[in-house]
């Protein structure tokens, strides 16, 4: 029994049973399916999160997103700057206790290299309804090389618990048709 | 330490070499830790370490 | 030191240290108390998540949610699993218990520290989660007492070692250790590295918070965070399988298909399993794919090759011991046939059940680099582990607990027609709590988020319509669940605290009548083993796993692209 010591004294030469052989080799496989597939994915597939990362201050990151609201601001929404970059910009987006700011305002089939990083505590990124969702760190700059492929209105919901606020924490990005 | 006593009348078993390491506990302490803490501790951090600056 | 007492149990022959006994009730109490407080907490904050509800007010809610986590996944966990760590080692070696004081020590340790924490959270000044992340900081009592308790835990496990020695040096058992001891021994180490990880990155954390650390990195912390916070769930695991072959071998005298398939397995675990810690940080910045491929998958998924190794091993094991007993008819006379009216075999099967097809395949689908992105931090990460640690460890204990009453408490298990239903009750909450919130979390809704209509917020946003009907019937299940834990804490106290003693000989096996004691003396030669029925059922597990796995990966492909 599995709760007394093996009958056996030389359990390990002990023969094991075809099925259980073949689901073993059968759950092999099945892994190394799934290993290889997500660098296929890194090969071929259009979803990828970059590994590019800075090192930063909440100043310095902040002055860049101040400069890109001076260069690119087009309008005010509920009070914040709304920002259109051009293509291939570097845009940077920040998230703060309980804001996410600037609002953006993207192209539809134009690539971006989007920027996140926090003022303060770490946030949560999560763009709905998409459902893409990424952790944003103080003192670190991700970025993101994005291709909104789908004009709409889109919300940035913080799904990181970051104080009393955090549930009012709201952001927009808008994508444009050319 | 898995030396199983012989019966009077026989050799002593040979006991093949994965149930010895199965049955030394501290060897297999000793990986537990070690594995985990080389592959995802250790390598974690020098990849934390060495993000670079903003440019 | 004191000389050791020994009584012999009537049931198992087995000679039984009383100060080990006294050390299983002990942390079992505790960990059952833990358990009813968690739970209440869980409760209120599931019915807060139920829009038409919305119970508590937003502070109350992150604070419940704090001591939710708390109280449930550490201290309940944990603290049973000591008691699991000293039942197999002292008990089933049939061996006295290493450095008892140690172990009482451990015991006050961890007591102490996890109703300071407790304070701490109740206190209000700590609200941030059982996670902690940095720079988001607790009162200086949040940190310490979670320092103590995995001290503790931390002393429990080396008392754990210390018995294994002992037991081998008095020559209490003979050539190697039972395989549920084998499981035990891989959750102790896994324990080890987990709680030496917690320490190492709450001390720092803990002076941080008193002034004499300028900061904390909030990646470092994650990393290092996660190898506890992680790999206590793998604990857990290896705990709750454990537990399975032993409830498969105490009801039926199941001996395992195979002593090396099984071993290996749990070897698997020992080496790879604490590498997945790294599922919680696959959308995080700075950290490589390789890093997050490699160690996401387990090494090539190879600690999931050992858990699937398990997944066909236990009921293999319960099929044969029935077919031995002449449950030989179709496929599944044996499964039929089963002790369903008996709590300890319905909870550790619904365990069995839940842990592979809700848990399990969510957990290797959401711990995909790649599809991670569209579950990070949703309401899909607690549905999936609702699947694992409650549906999946919580079950196998409360399973578990029923034969601890009569064999470690010698009590008579109360409410017996209540116990018959208990697992049912809250196997079916707890399935609906990780469904509903599952089903949520692929709509997008946050996780540990107060309010999902975003009343006070700058802008509009609305989540889909079928997401409010998830929570309403996610707070649902949440009663059920509530009513199973509540039923469960009702039964153990009354047997526990008022119970009428068993003294004599009991009666645990199946009811084909035979007891115990007569264990299916040898099968499994591996000629003439058949279990086609465990074949069935993995086929089931291996194909729905298959589909889910590929269905993620479409819904990904129509997701923004990005590098
Ligand atoms: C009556 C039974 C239970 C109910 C109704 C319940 C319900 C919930 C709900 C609704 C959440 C919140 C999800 C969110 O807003 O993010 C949650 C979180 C959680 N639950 Fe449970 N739960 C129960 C039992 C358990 C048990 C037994 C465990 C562990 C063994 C557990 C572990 C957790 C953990 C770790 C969290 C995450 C806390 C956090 O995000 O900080 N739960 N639970
Ligand atoms: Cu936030
Ligand atoms: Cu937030």
């Amino acid at each position: 029994m599995a709760i007394t010591s093996p009958s056996t004294r030389l359990w390990w030469n002990e023969p094991a049973h075809r099925s259980e052989l073949i689901w073993i080799a059968l759950a092999f496989v099945w892994g190394l399916v799934m290993f290889f597939m997500m660098i296929y994915w890194h090969a071929t597939g259009a979803q990828n999160l970059a590994n590019e990362t800075y090192r930063t201050t909440p100043n310095a990151y902040y002055a860049k997103v101040e400069r890109n609201v001076a260069d690119w601001q087009v309008r005010e929404l509920n009070g914040l700057p709304v920002i259109k970059p051009p293509a291939g910009a570097d845009v940077y987006l920040l998230g703060r206790m309980w804001l996410w700011y600037p609002v953006l305002e993207l192209e539809r089939g134009q690539t971006y290299r989007l920027h996140l990083s926090s003022l303060d505590l770490q946030h949560g990124f999560s763009l709905q309804p998409i459902n893409i969702n990424v952790q944003v760190h103080p003192g670190y700059d991700h970025v993101l090389t994005v291709t909104p492929d789908r004009s709409g209105e889109y919300t940035i919901v913080c799904n990181e618990f970051c104080g009393l606020g955090h549930h009012t924490m709201l952001g927009k990005i808008f994508v444009v048709d050319r | 330490m898995s030396e199983i006593e012989p019966a009077p009348d026989q050799e002593p078993l040979r006991i093949p070499f994965m149930q010895r390491v199965l049955d030394n506990h501290f060897l297999l302490l000793f990986l537990g830790v070690v594995v985990p803490t080389v592959l995802y501790i250790i390598w974690g951090i020098l990849e934390l370490v060495q993000i670079p600056v903003a440019p | 030191m004191s000389k050791t007492v020994y009584r012999t149990c009537p049931t198992t022959g087995l000679r039984i240290d009383l100060s080990a006994q006294a050390l299983i009730k002990a942390n079992a109490v505790a960990a059952v108390v833990f358990l009813a407080i968690g739970g209440l907490f869980g409760l209120s904050v599931a019915l807060t998540r139920w829009p038409a509800v919305h119970l508590l007010p937003a502070d109350w809610f992150y604070l419940a949610l704090t001591a939710h986590g708390l109280d449930v996944l550490l201290l309940w966990i944990i603290f049973f699993e000591i008691a699991v760590l000293y039942f197999a080692s002292a008990i089933l070696l049939n061996s006295r218990i290493a450095a008892p004081r140690w172990a009482w020590a451990a015991f006050a340790l961890m007591l102490g520290g996890g109703l300071v924490t407790n304070v701490a959270v109740l206190q209000g000044q700590s609200s941030v989660m059982f996670t902690s992340y940095p720079p988001l900081m607790a009162a200086q009592h949040f940190y310490l007492g979670l320092i103590l308790f995995a001290v503790g835990a931390l002393i429990g496990c080396f008392v754990f070692f210390g018995t294994l020695v002992i037991a081998r040096d008095e020559k209490t058992y003979q050539g190697s250790i039972p395989l549920v001891t084998f499981g035990a021994l891989t959750a102790a180490i896994i324990a080890v590295f987990t709680l030496a990880s917690g320490a190492i990155i709450l001390i720092p954390t803990w002076l941080w918070s008193i002034g004499l650390v300028s900061n904390i990195d909030p990646l470092m912390y994650k990393l290092v965070w996660w190898a506890m916070g992680h790999s206590s769930q793998q604990i857990n695991v290896s705990a709750h399988v454990a537990i399975w072959y032993a409830i498969a071998a105490m009801l039926f005298g199941a001996k395992p298909l195979s002593e090396k398939i099984s071993r290996t397995a749990f070897l698997l675990y020992i080496l790879f399993l604490q590498l997945a810690s790294a599922h919680h940080l696959l959308v995080e910045p700075g950290l490589s794919s390789e890093w997050k491929v490699f160690n996401t998958s387990y090494a090539m998924y190879l600690a999931v090759l050992g858990s699937m190794i398990h997944g066909l091993s236990v009921p293999g094991a319960m099929e044969a011991a029935q077919r031995a007993r002449g449950f030989n008819n179709g496929v599944f006379q044996w499964l039929r046939k089963a002790p369903w009216g008996n709590p300890a075999f319905s909870g550790m099967f619904l365990s069995l059940v839940m842990f592979g097809f809700l848990g399990g395949i969510s957990g290797v689908v959401m711990g995909t680099e790649q599809i991670n992105i569209m579950m990070h931090n949703t309401l899909y990460v607690p549905g999936h582990f609702h699947g694992t640690v409650v549906a999946g460890t919580t079950l196998a204990f409360m399973a578990m607990s029923y034969l601890l009453i009569p064999l470690v408490f010698q009590r008579e298990v109360a409410f017996p027609s209540l116990a018959k239903w208990q697992p049912y009750l809250f196997g079916l909450g707890v399935a609906g709590l990780s469904l509903f919130m599952m089903g949520a979390g692929t709509l997008g809704v946050a996780r540990r988020h107060w309010d999902i209509t975003f009343t006070s917020a700058p802008f509009d946003f609305n989540y889909p319509p079928t997401a409010y009907l998830l929570m309403g019937l996610n707070g649902m299940a949440a009663i059920a669940a509530a009513l199973g834990g509540l039923m469960f804490i009702v039964i153990v106290v009354k047997s526990v605290f008022f119970g009428k003693p068993v003294r004599d000989r009991i009666t645990l096996a199946a009811p084909s009548g035979q007891p115990i004691s007569a264990a299916v003396a040898s099968y499994g030669s591996a000629g003439t083993l058949r279990i086609p029925g465990t074949l069935v059922l993995v086929g089931v597990f291996f194909t729905a796993f298959v589909l889910y796995y590929f269905v993620n990966w479409k819904y990904l492909s129509e997701v923004w692209p990005m590098r």
